[in-house]
């Protein structure tokens, strides 16, 4: 058993969890994600780490309520218990051997790409951040991105906040201003990621990619998570998350994705229904 | 010597066990079991016991039954085995003591050696006396790293003689492959699996869940705290056959698909795990868990199921018991037939298969599977699941470089004490061997065991 030890609501459908789990911050690096369980008859759903604090031994986690078991976990108050957490499952992502890296999250993807900056920003490395959201409500971590990035970017699809456009667009206009870029980490939906590897393709620019596949075990035993790099099968979990995103076969991650879309569907509104809303 | 025909347990028809997940059989009754028992006639030279891995005292604990006396019964086995109602189901005993047996041939058949061991066990879980540990406690911490077969019996026999030890678990569940690999109606979770873990508990054994060695605490951090360690990491990725679709929706690794079902309860309403449930399944491979896995689907509603195998009926792995159970629940056996691509758009259509003939003798003795010209058909199936044997799992080796390995990637160990490369680092069980059974595990984790507990002697003595 796991105490939420601190709740924030970011936006409607995004909550951030501060989760008690001495063990678990203790060997946390940034890149690394936990597997979580709500409740006893809870499936195992990954999240990213999105921060740690090893002093206070947690772990912090940003949830967008998609499905069932998020939509459990969005009920949970500040003080209550989740069944099983485990981690930090995966590698962690270093990017300190570049010079000049680009972070570019859309979504919840800016969960994964934060605790970059804040290492690079620790670090005394300079970094520069790109975030992206259908629009001001859903954009999270604004100002921790303020804090650690020396230049930061946001775009709206609609253009309520930042800049309108996507987060590709803002990639683009800088590459060809000729901004010095060794190393994108772009984080977000597959959609997005794979969009962002097009374009930094054409450029030549180096790209790293987190995927969030889905999975069971996380440790190696079950090959669920598993996708395809440059012509080769591997393992979200074991040999990820991040990957060469010039590599990826996006397209079949993507179908990957939607395998168990239906099935989570029935069991949300089912969920929804046993709470009372509709 | 008389020649008296073999006892058989009574099993539950096919076509009524693929409604439910119960055990195909409920094990001998009382009479049965004496009737067995007094077949048994004692030898000398006690061949069962040299066939038997952990070496159980197989004609004494039978001499117990003929005198009625089973708790006498289950402290012999336990003596040797700590998990007898475990083993009396999955052990291949036709392979080991039954094989072995002096009645085999023409007096009727082999003692039921398997059945008699699983009553004993049984017994034990419902009516036996907890066992006691040592009172004298040694100041000697054991961490085992995995609550699998090789684990618990380690960490079983480091208890009783006094060690102070922890087991680490990755899951939310102890068991390993008991738990998430090994299908209900082979293995009952509840009646058998968690009380035998909940007994260990009761002797001191002390379960962390949700621990990744490697990754929530280091072997380092662990080797600081601990005075040795048992890895029982048991095996890891699923291998797959490298045909085109294997990525498609609807391929399922054995494990991932026993996992879903067997550990996080997919086909109980009310469990947040989804699985699918394909109309025609293909299982490819033929040994043990391609059955677990073919029975399972059955289970789940598959009107057909397929064991796809490249080779013939005698060259299947599985145990016999478990061919024969998995015809008798309807599973369909396409041998010499190999799969050359999984087709479909998003999810899996069919599978594209050719016949195979076999061919000379290979390397292994076993005849080679040649392709049979112009054989190629497509299989119609809305499902497939790979079960054609795991990797090791690198996920420790990749964070304690320190462990050696071989060129398989299994761990190395002294095959007399289980010491890896790394001083006071124990490991045994499919992290060691690959892919074996539940019963070497247990050996291994026993003979580690042993050596452990002479350090810890031989320290706290000093």
């Amino acid at each position: 058993m796991n105490k939420i030890i601190k709740k924030r609501i970011l936006s409607e459908n995004v909550n951030e969890y501060v989760i008690s789990a001495p063990d678990v911050a203790n060997n946390a690096n940034a890149g690394q994600f936990i597997i979580l369980r709500v409740d006893e008859d809870g499936e195992r759903i990954p999240f990213t780490i999105a921060d740690y604090d090893r002093a206070a031994g947690t772990i912090t986690i940003l949830v967008q309520t998609i499905g069932a078991s998020t939509y459990k976990l969005s009920l949970l108050k500040e003080g209550e218990c989740i069944s099983d957490f485990v981690g930090p499952l995966g590698n962690p992502t270093d990017l300190s051997k570049f010079k000049h890296v680009m972070l570019v999250g859309g979504g919840i993807g800016s969960a994964v790409i934060y605790p970059q900056a804040k290492d690079r920003h620790l670090k005394g490395l300079k970094c520069d951040v790109i975030v992206g959201a259908r629009n001001y409500d859903l954009l999270t971590y604004e100002n921790e991105f303020r804090a650690n990035a020396d230049n930061l970017y946001v775009m709206t699809d609609d253009g309520s906040y930042g800049e309108k456009g996507f987060v590709t667009n803002k990639l683009e206009e800088l590459i060809k201003a000729g901004h010095p870029i060794d190393c994108v980490f772009a984080v977000g939906p597959v959609f997005m990621m794979k969009a962002v590897c097009d374009l930094t393709r054409q450029y030549g620019v180096h790209t790293i990619v987190s995927m969030n596949s889905t999975m069971v075990d996380g440790t190696g035993m079950c090959g669920c998570c598993r996708l395809t790099v440059g012509g080769e099968t591997k393992y979200a979990c074991v040999d990820g998350p991040e990957f060469d995103g010039h590599k990826v076969d996006f397209m079949e991650s993507i179908n990957r994705g939607k395998f168990y879309r239906e099935l989570e569907c029935e069991c949300y509104n089912k969920e929804q229904e046993k709470n009372g809303k509709n | 010597m008389v020649k008296t025909e073999r006892n058989h347990q009574v099993i539950r028809p096919g076509d009524v066990r693929i409604k439910d997940f119960a055990e195909v059989s409920n094990g001998f009754t009382y009479e049965l079991m004496k009737s067995e028992a007094e077949r048994c006639i004692n030898c000398k030279t006690a061949p069962c016991t040299k066939g038997c891995p952990v070496g159980v005292k197989i004609p004494q604990f039978i001499t117990c039954l003929q005198n009625d006396d089973i708790e006498g019964a289950v402290r012999v086995i336990k003596i040797d085995n700590n998990l007898p109602s475990i083993c009396g189901r999955v052990c291949p005993q036709e392979k080991q003591c039954e094989e072995l047996c002096v009645r085999k041939l023409k007096l009727g058949g082999s003692v039921a050696i398997g059945a008699l061991e699983r009553y004993v066990g049984d017994y034990a879980l419902t009516n036996g006396k907890v066992a006691t540990s040592s009172t004298t406690k040694l100041n000697y911490k054991v961490a085992v790293v995995g609550s699998g077969p090789a684990g618990l019996t380690c960490a079983a026999d480091c208890t009783m003689a006094g060690l102070d030890v922890t087991i680490y678990e990755a899951f939310h569940k102890a068991g390993g492959v008991l738990t998430y690999g090994i299908p209900e109606f082979r293995l009952p979770k509840d009646f058998i699996v968690k009380k035998e873990i909940a007994k260990l508990e009761e002797i001191g054994v002390k379960i962390v869940y949700n621990t990744v060695i490697g990754k929530t605490i280091k072997m380092e951090q662990l080797l600081e705290r601990f005075d040795a360690v048992f890895i029982g990491t048991g095996a890891g990725l699923p291998v797959f056959m490298n045909i085109a679709g294997e990525n498609l929706n609807g391929v399922y690794s054995a494990n991932e698909f026993l996992t879903r079902v067997n550990l996080m309860k997919a086909y109980v309403v009310g469990s947040d795990t989804p699985v699918y449930c394909g109309k025609s399944v293909a299982v490819c491979g033929a040994g043990n868990v391609a059955m677990d896995a073919a029975r399972t689907a059955k289970r789940l509603g598959a009107e057909h199921v397929f064991i796809v195998y490249r080779r013939g009926r005698d060259e299947m792995p599985a145990r016999a018991e478990e061919i024969e159970h998995a015809i008798e629940e309807g599973i369909e056996l396409r041998l010499l037939t190999n799969p050359t691509e999984i087709l479909g758009e998003t999810r899996v259509t069919g599978m594209k298969c050719v016949e195979m003939e076999l061919g000379a003798p290979d390397a292994s003795g076993r005849c080679r599977p040649v392709v049979k010209e112009g054989s190629e058909f497509i299989l119609d199936v809305d499902q497939v699941i790979m079960s054609i044997g795991t990797r090791p799992n690198p996920l420790l080796v990749n964070e304690y470089s320190a462990l050696e390995i071989n060129k398989w990637g299994t761990l190395v160990v002294n095959e007399e004490t289980q010491e890896t490369s790394v001083d006071n680092v124990f490991a045994g069980g499919d992290a060691v061997t690959g892919a074996a059974t539940v019963i070497l595990a247990m050996g291994a984790g026993k003979q580690a065991g042993e050596t452990i507990i002479a350090r810890a002697i031989a320290k706290c003595s000093k």
